[in-house]
């Protein structure tokens, strides 16, 4: 596998995948026996209608094993949800301000700024707060969004970032006119590169070009 | 009984209405349920229309990144009107208010429904809410921008004017009330001497189905919009939180009401699968209970489900699980009726002609719109595809893959009923599979696109979709050929085309055993029903079927 940007990435993959595979049989298999039935039974070759009401049996069996494929999907989506929902004790937490258009994220020794800046390997909370209308904060990359709710009401989302980057964070949530703007990124520093960061009095730009190196 | 109509010349109901007046006022003032359904048809219908021209705007605008025709503010009032049409002024009222009017009472044997004046009095609520929102879009503050699911708080900040068209959706509401209410007492009442509930047609049995979602469902959506406009013009919180409200209460109403909606768009189409399904196969339904039933299964448990499209929204993690366990069960009788579907075709005698080949190009897009709905149904899946273009591609699938579908199949399928004219069978056979190619071409992009990232409700986007979106645009263009065809080929039947057989499919529901068209009261005599409601043994007996 490709290292992924964070675990889940994996989690969420995998689930698309099983369900997919699931689908496509099913979907094969009903079109399949369609089109088979419709040159087998044609009327052009004369056949006698049969009239089958219908088979306890079959009925049992196509209510019976789609009803054990999808408690298996609902298991597999509720495991990888259960992952992505674990607060850690030791998460770095970082404040987040959505606004029309625009992104604010606040560190708790007052560094703030547009762009999202994390250490790899650690888990990250987001507190999410919207000071208009409702928003989303989506990171595709990671497989991961989460509302962000207009009034007190305080959302979190939280990821462990495993690779080095930088990735997009878009809004979700309908908010008027420039919501496909409302674009920024996630930069996930090495712990080195974040500590000075972190400590750092310097211009956030400056460090973005700092942070994506390779 | 089942013998066909005497082919005597009768007079039909275009001949003959319920008022002694003539030209556009006999139609206008009619209580004969067949023109209120051709009154729906040409509404719908037209509506329909400006959606698709909607759509296919907005897909030039997103066929390279950057400004293509229009302004951020104008798309967003584009996708928004194409959003409220659609499902207000198309997909909801459709099958049910044209061929559910048209057909119910035939397929019972009765002369009309229960109520007629209520019945036209549902059309006129229909016009006065359609009306209301073309009148929105030109007063002072601008056309609706909040998307068809007016968010909070949102709806209430944006400068456009949001209370005259969600008025509109509660006055469209109550069309819609009072036609369930209708079809419940037609179906309770009005049945023909012998016709149990267990051998009503499944048409019949989705479209009760359907009216009791609209009886019961739609006045939670009537009340929530009652209180935005309160909130809205009197300054009163409720859901705005600048006010106190709360703005996750109003995603709950607001999918309480519209989730079992899409219910009231799905059940009366997959009523009309299976009518048709039977006739082209020449032979009984596979399962007849468990599709009816299920359609009652879905319609009560379709109440149960309304917070998955909530599960990002700050849901606590256990209501999650919950939400999502219930979607899970509710996908199970949409599969029941697939099978039955496709056990029905074995051991028939297939003929497949245009309404049964748009039937099977159904089968395949909606049972990719249901399976991608089991993506989104599972939580950890969802959380990364909610509101991107995977929504959108899988509600298009099911809405006009689904339901836009089959209404076509059921013109195609009933059109030399209501008219007594035949359309070019080769071209309706072209537009299907045109159909199906633009279909796919247009929204199956869409869910790579949402897989990678996409957002929906986007004017712009990054240059890494450019590729996939030229390819949707391309799909819309091809869309818009399939329509003009499809609508080409039904006027041109209309005005110049062949007079139909009486039962040109050989169908033995009632509506086949009297003429076509039919006559004001529908039946010389009112038939007594002796026969299962696919028992193709009385085709024998059928005057007016003369096999080819
Ligand atoms: C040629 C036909 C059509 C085209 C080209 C088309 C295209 C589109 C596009 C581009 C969007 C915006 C997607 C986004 O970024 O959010 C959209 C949204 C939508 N479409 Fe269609 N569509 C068509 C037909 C239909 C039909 C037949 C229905 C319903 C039966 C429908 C229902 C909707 C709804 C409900 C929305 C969501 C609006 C909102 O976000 O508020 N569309 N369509
Ligand atoms: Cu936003």
């Amino acid at each position: 596998m490709f290292p992924a940007p964070t675990s889940t990435v994996e989690t969420v993959d995998s689930v698309m995948l099983y369900i997919v595979a699931i689908s496509v049989i099913l979907l094969l298999g009903i079109t399949v026996t369609m089109i088979y039935f419709v040159f087998k039974y044609n009327r052009k070759k004369g056949h006698e209608p049969q009239d089958i009401h219908g088979s306890i049996l079959l009925e049992t069996i196509w209510i019976a094993v789609p009803t054990v494929l999808v408690l298996s999907m609902f298991y597999f989506g509720y495991e990888g949800f259960k992952e992505m929902r674990m607060d850690s004790k030791d998460a770095f937490v970082i404040q987040v301000k959505a606004k029309m258009w625009a992104w604010d994220f606040r560190y708790d020794n007052g560094k703030n700024l547009d762009t999202l800046y994390v250490p790899v390997g650690r888990p990250i909370k987001l507190e999410l707060q919207s000071l208009d209308v409702n928003h989303s904060l989506y990171i595709p990359a990671f497989r991961i969004k989460q509302d962000v709710i207009a009034g007190g009401k305080i959302n979190t989302l939280f990821f462990t970032p495993e690779l080095v980057g930088s990735y997009d964070i878009a809004c979700a949530e309908f908010c008027g006119l420039n919501h496909s703007m409302m674009y920024t990124k996630v930069v996930v520093l090495s712990k080195d590169d974040f500590a000075s960061w972190y400590e750092a009095k310097k211009d956030s730009s400056e460090v973005q070009n700092a942070g994506i190196v390779q | 009984m089942a013998n066909g109509a005497a082919a005597v010349a009768e007079k039909t109901f275009y001949e003959e209405g319920t008022s002694s007046r003539k030209g556009i006022l006999g139609w206008l003032l009619s209580t004969d349920h067949k023109r209120i359904g051709l009154l729906y048809l040409g509404a719908v219908g037209s509506f329909f229309i400006v959606g698709v021209i909607l759509g296919i705007l907005m897909r030039l605008e997103l066929i390279a990144p950057g400004k293509t025709i229009m302004e951020p503010q104008t798309y967003n009032a584009v996708f928004t009107l194409h959003g409220v049409i659609m499902i207000f002024l198309f997909i909801i009222p459709g099958i049910p208010a044209v061929f559910g009017n048209f057909f119910l009472p035939l397929q019972l044997g009765a002369k009309d429904v229960a109520f007629p004046r209520l019945n036209l009095l549902s059309w006129y609520i229909y016009i006065i809410g359609a009306i209301l929102v073309l009148i929105s879009l030109v007063l002072p503050g601008g056309p609706l921008d909040t998307g068809w699911t007016f968010y909070i708080p949102y709806s209430v900040r944006t400068g456009a004017n949001v209370s005259l068209a969600i008025f509109a959706a509660f006055v469209l509401g109550f069309s819609s009330i009072l036609t369930g209410l209708n079809f419940i007492t037609t179906v309770h009442r009005m049945r023909a001497p012998g016709m149990g509930f267990f051998k009503m047609p499944l048409f019949v049995w989705a479209t009760y189905a359907t009216a009791w979602i609209q009886v019961i469902a739609t006045p939670i959506i009537g009340i929530t919009i009652l209180l935005v406009i309160l909130e809205r013009v009197f300054g009163v919180g409720i859901f705005d939180p600048a006010l106190g409200g709360d703005p996750i209460l109003y995603q709950h109403l607001f999918w309480i009401y519209s989730h079992p909606a899409v219910y009231i768009m799905i059940l009366p189409a997959m009523g009309v699968v299976s009518e048709i399904i039977p006739t082209f196969a020449r032979r009984t339904i596979f399962g007849y209970k468990a599709i009816a039933i299920s359609s009652l299964a879905i319609a009560f448990v379709g109440y149960l489900v309304w917070a998955h499209h909530m599960f990002v929204s700050g849901l606590s993690d256990t209501s999650a699980m919950i939400f999502s366990l219930l979607t899970f069960i509710v996908a199970l009788p949409s599969g029941v009726k697939i099978f039955n579907w496709v056990a029905t075709m074995y051991k028939g005698s297939i003929d497949p002609k245009p309404p049964f080949i748009w039937v099977m190009v159904f089968i395949f897009l909606f049972s990719i719109g249901g399976l991608t709905g089991l993506v989104l149904g599972s939580l950890a899946t969802d959380v990364h595809l909610h509101d991107t273009y995977f929504v959108v591609a899988h509600f298009h699938y099911v809405m006009f893959g689904g339901t836009g579908t089959i209404f076509f199949a059921a013109l195609f399928y009933w059109y030399p009923k209501m008219f007594g004219k035949m359309y070019s069978i080769k071209w309706a056979n072209i537009a299907a599979a045109l159909f199906f190619v633009a279909f796919n071409a247009l929204y199956f992009p869409k869910f790579i696109m949402g897989y990678m990232g996409m957002p929906r409700r986007y004017y712009d986007y990054l240059p890494e979709f450019a590729d996939l979106q030229l390819i949707s645009t391309i799909g819309s263009w091809l869309m818009g050929i399939t329509m003009i065809i499809i609508f080409w080929n039904l006027i041109h039947a209309l005005l110049k085309g062949p007079k139909s057989k009486e039962n040109p499919w050989g169908g033995v529901t009632l509506e086949w055993h009297t003429s076509s068209p039919p006559p004001l009261e529908n039946f010389h005599v009112i038939p007594t029903v002796t026969h299962e409601p696919y028992d193709f043994s009385q085709l024998k007996e059928m005057k007016n079927y003369e096999s080819d």
